[in-house]
């Protein structure tokens, strides 16, 4: 009980100061940062596009590292990182595959524009969407966790891979629309360091609160076993 | 070798994920000698053969075979071993020698051809060597399965539950090359649900409970009214 | 050498199996004529732009034939656990991977040199680039695909909607493969020089160099029980 508490505080902590910066990233996002010429308010959406962007990549190098010392160590901890890691990268994946062509669709004139950015992004959701897929159907949680490390492992390395090769083959289809080629204002540099900052809090946070839940329904679990082995007997 | 024994576990202690499947395991096998395993379901009879058949390693502890440590050398060793299970691991679309000549290659036999014949007439199958693995009935299988098992002279033979689904017959013929096989002084490890089987044939045995030895014995002091009352003994704790 | 006189009769092992039955040969190629069929009435095959997505649809009948073949080449290995007995002989574990890899690699081959020529056929479609090229392409790309194929299938094997999950969790990890192989497919097709095709080859041979390397390392873990 007494851990748990202690890991409910640093959570608490967490979560207040995720609240606070992201807070002030709001406050710059529509206040601060000026208007951009051009595309008008709808760039303010960059802010959160590229955040969100930078954690999902983030979160699938920590499912990667997770994978690793998993195969190595063999224990349960960084599978829960792993696993926490890949649910919350998706999320994030989500957001970017959302608010990307919301924000292509008044400038470029089209949703989507097979741009090599958020076309990787697309494959990168594939990917962790296949991981969290694959977990599900493995039957014992230790031949889940090892599929799964492998898995994540694999999905990582074929990452740079795929951003390249959709490079190449976009430059061989040439389209009208440029990617976005942007002067920032040090204000909107500002602006975006600190909504990342506020990002990184929220994934912490999140990572935190996942691992617990994991740790707790793997406590449930064996619970019910014990008492299962006391009626059986 | 010497004295050494050739097959000797100290302290074995198995882990899968956070659960422990075995621990605290102490005994050794001298050659020629047959052990038979008895035990409840989970109580980690397969994951303790698992382990000597070296599929599986071993958390702690220490299993040796003929002196040399398994954890190093393993791929080496496993030509030490056969294994008969309850699983035949043969090809149903391949005939009985290629299934032989296939793990004969995988196992590195000399003069592979010669022994895959001495095998098959060992287990009485010379009438089907061409036939497909596939039209067998289950004893005709299980009795090729141990051809296969001894076809690269292993010392030592592992026995995973071989009676499951055999007729009387094969039982019988199973009984006769394990027999046949004990009197070329080769070493048996045997897990089994059958008590009279297991305590006809070993030596000694062993009793295990949630992945502990409960109790070790000699099979001739034991019939096999007196095993039965010490297993339920054990369990009804 | 013990390793390659392994590999070599795990190789056999497969084979002899396969050609006996022929069952993953013959669906594989069903199926990708099925592919080729199903594209014609999709799309109209006297369509002029129908050329420029020819390489395309030739890549999809292969990988989606390739999945079948790929979903089945452990299965045998299952039926009386005989994957068990594989591991129990004194063979390193990648020797296992490799042989099937080679196993579906010949299998994949064999489809393609069937159906490919009949695609062309069908289609009426005028070849006019090298061959040679060609098939240096259909090499790269179909190991490539077998190389991390077999890898996720000896996955997939061990859980419990292995023929649905191969596909979910291969195709998005191969989509460097396709964009590669699709593109110098077309590129030769059209009889395009060396330099355009290059950077193709390339991306096909970094790929089919990582994942080789990748499963190599991690087959152990795939196979531990």
């Amino acid at each position: 009980m007494e851990t748990f508490d202690k890991d409910n505080r640093y959570s608490n902590i967490l979560g207040w100061l995720a609240f606070l910066v992201t807070s002030v990233a709001l406050y710059m996002v529509f206040e601060y940062a000026p208007t951009e010429r051009v595309m008008g308010h709808i760039q303010r959406l960059f802010y959160f596009h590229v955040a969100a962007a930078w954690i999902a990549f983030f979160a699938f190098f920590v499912v990667f590292v997770g994978s690793i010392i998993y195969l190595k160590k063999r224990s349960t901890f960084w599978d829960n990182i792993a696993l926490a890691s890949a649910e919350i990268g998706v999320a994030f994946t989500t957001i970017v595959l959302i608010t990307g062509p919301i924000w292509a669709r008044p400038i470029w004139n089209a949703w989507w524009t097979w741009d090599p950015r958020l076309t990787t992004t697309l494959i990168l959701w594939f990917i962790y969407i296949a991981y969290i897929i694959l977990r599900a159907s493995a039957d014992e949680s230790e031949k889940k966790a090892r599929f799964a490390a492998i898995f994540g492992i694999v999905g990582f390395v074929d990452v740079p891979i795929v951003f390249m090769s959709i490079r190449w083959w976009r430059t061989i289809h040439p389209q009208v629309i440029e990617g976005g080629g942007m002067n920032l204002a040090p204000t909107m540099v500002q602006t975006l360091l600190v909504s990342i900052a506020a990002f990184t809090f929220i994934y912490f946070y999140l990572l935190l609160r996942r691992v617990k839940v994991e740790v707790l329904k793997n406590q449930v679990k064996e619970m019910k076993e014990e008492l299962r082995k006391l009626q059986y007997n | 070798m010497g004295n050494q024994p050739l097959l000797a576990v100290k302290e074995l202690k198995k882990d899968i994920g956070k659960k422990n499947i075995l621990s605290d395991i102490n005994f050794s096998l001298n050659q020629g000698e047959v052990l038979s395993i008895f035990g409840p379901n989970g109580a980690g009879k397969t994951t303790l053969l698992k382990l000597l058949s070296t599929v599986t390693d071993l958390t702690t502890g220490e299993l040796k075979i003929a002196g040399e440590s398994v954890v190093e050398n393993t791929i080496h060793l496993r030509k030490d071993i056969g294994v008969i299970s309850h699983h035949t691991f043969l090809y149903g679309d391949l005939t009985a020698y290629e299934n032989l000549k296939f793990y004969g290659e995988m196992y590195g036999v000399n003069n592979l051809k010669d022994r895959i014949f001495d095998v098959i007439d060992e287990v009485g199958l010379n009438f089907c060597l061409h036939d497909l693995v596939r039209t067998f009935s289950r004893g005709m299988k299980q009795r090729l399965s141990i051809a296969r098992a001894i076809l690269h002279f292993p010392e030592i033979l592992l026995l995973d539950e071989p009676y499951t689904g055999l007729d009387q017959h094969a039982i019988e013929m199973l009984n006769r090359v394990i027999n046949g096989l004990n009197t070329t002084q080769r070493t048996i490890v045997m897990i089994t649900h059958n008590f009279q089987q297991g305590l006809n044939l070993s030596d000694r045995f062993l009793i295990l409970v949630n992945g502990r030895v409960r109790f070790e014995g000699v099979s001739n002091d034991f019939n096999l009214l007196e095993l039965q009352e010490k297993y339920k003994e054990l369990l009804g704790e | 050498m013990t390793f390659f006189k392994q590999i070599k009769a795990l190789v056999w092992k497969d084979l002899k199996s396969e050609f006996r039955t022929k069952e993953m040969l013959s669906s594989m190629l069903i199926f990708a004529f099925l592919v080729i069929v199903i594209f014609s009435f999709a799309f109209d095959p006297t369509d002029e732009t129908l050329k420029e997505v020819f390489p395309g649809i030739i890549w999809v009948a292969f990988i989606f034939a390739g999945i079948l073949g790929l979903n089945r080449s452990f299965v045998a290995e299952k039926q009386n656990n005989s994957i068990h007995g594989l591991m129990l002989c004194p063979a390193d574990r990648s020797a296992i991977y490799f042989g099937k890899v080679i196993t579906n690699l010949v299998l994949m081959l064999i489809m393609e040199a069937i159906s490919l020529p009949i695609f062309i056929i069908l289609f009426d479609y005028s070849f006019s680039g090298s061959i040679l090229k060609l098939i240096l392409v259909i090499l790269l790309g179909t190991f490539g695909f077998v190389a991390i194929g077999t890898f996720l299938a000896a996955l997939t094997a061990n859980t419990r909607t292995s023929e649905v999950l191969l596909p979910i969790i291969l195709f998005p990890v191969i989509v460097p493969l396709v964009i590669g192989a699709v593109e110098s497919t077309g590129a030769i097709f059209i009889g395009e020089e060396m330099s355009e095709i290059l950077p193709w080859l390339k991306v096909l041979g970094i790929y089919d160099l990582i994942f080789i390397t990748v499963p190599f390392m991690l087959f152990d873990f795939v196979l531990e029980v």
